[in-house]
């Protein structure tokens, strides 16, 4: 895991893409100037940003993230068909439940798109990351922290949080080596 | 304008269309707050993307190119996750009640962390 950049006038490579091409996205055009000014813009935002955020890891697996974006895409198309199935169907046969995760990962940016995921993904929406970290005292060793999920149809709880851990946190502890 | 362009716009318009209006039918059926949280989170995503590319499909073949669509779903793929996820927590920090058979309730609040040190008065 690295949390401190590798370039200092370039902290963050990967948002700075993003940054650009939303620039280019919102002006239609790949005009010089539009170039130009996107390419500024990318580099002295996250400069001007960086000392509000608290450093998180960065990724490290840039081909693995990818996959893990079409992984997501996928999955988000079967969840919507499952989910229309089940809104649709006798209310009598769901089972809602509340499912608590054993999380692996540390930091806040991993377990916020861990959390995001879950609740694009089928059936399943995030609810809580608990203890929070603002309850800890200050010094104290981070404790096993839990993510708590609402599950509309719950049919196996130890392969629903299996499934999780396996599809979606191993590829992010990938991602950002931690 | 060519004719199948047209079929496939209104191809792509009526199945975002019937997905939103599923989520929108799951948000009145559902029996209690955690379970119609489902239907919006979930079946307007689809439903919006479908609309989006009906959307980029008509304006890019009737002149010019449009890819503001592509935008609207970054930012909806992004903020539609959190606004579930701050909704539902309003919900359980005041304890609204969920229906009987709901399994795994006592999952809820093992924070007793909070309870336990109260924020000092400023």
């Amino acid at each position: 895991m690295r949390l401190t950049p590798k370039f200092r006038w370039l902290p963050t490579p990967y948002r700075s893409i993003l940054l650009f091409v939303v620039w280019l996205l919102l002006n239609q055009s790949v005009e010089a100037v539009h170039l130009f000014f996107g390419a500024l813009l990318a580099v002295v935002i996250p400069l001007l940003t960086l000392r509000f955020r608290d450093p998180q890891p960065l990724i490290e697996r840039p081909v693995l993230a990818l996959r893990y974006i079409l992984r997501v895409f996928g999955d988000i198309i079967t969840a919507n068909a499952q989910v229309a199935v089940l809104i649709l169907g006798p209310k009598r046969r769901l089972n809602p439940a509340f499912v608590r995760v054993p999380l692996d990962l540390n930091h806040e940016l991993p377990i916020t798109i861990l959390a995001s995921t879950v609740s694009m993904t089928p059936g399943t929406v995030s609810a809580e990351v608990y203890p929070a970290l603002e309850s800890l005292a200050e010094g104290e060793p981070m404790p096993q922290r839990w993510l708590l999920i609402h599950v509309l149809n719950l049919t196996d709880e130890a392969e629903l949080i299996n499934s999780i851990k396996q599809r979606y946190e191993a590829p992010l502890k990938e991602i950002f080596q931690c | 304008m060519q004719h199948w362009i047209e079929w496939a716009v209104a191809f792509f318009l009526l199945l975002g269309g019937s997905f939103v209006l599923i989520g929108s039918i799951g948000l009145t059926r559902m029996p209690d707050f955690f379970m119609r949280l489902h239907g919006p989170t979930k079946a307007t995503t689809l439903g919006m993307g479908g609309i989006l590319l009906g959307s980029i499909f008509y304006f890019s073949l009737s002149g010019g190119v449009s890819v503001h669509e592509l935008l609207i779903t970054i930012f909806l793929l992004i903020t539609a996750p959190i606004s579930a996820h701050m909704l539902i927590k309003t919900a359980l920090h005041h304890k609204l009640k969920s229906i009987d058979k709901t399994l795994g309730r006592d999952n809820i609040a093992a924070d007793k962390r909070k309870q336990a040190r109260p924020e000092p008065l400023p």
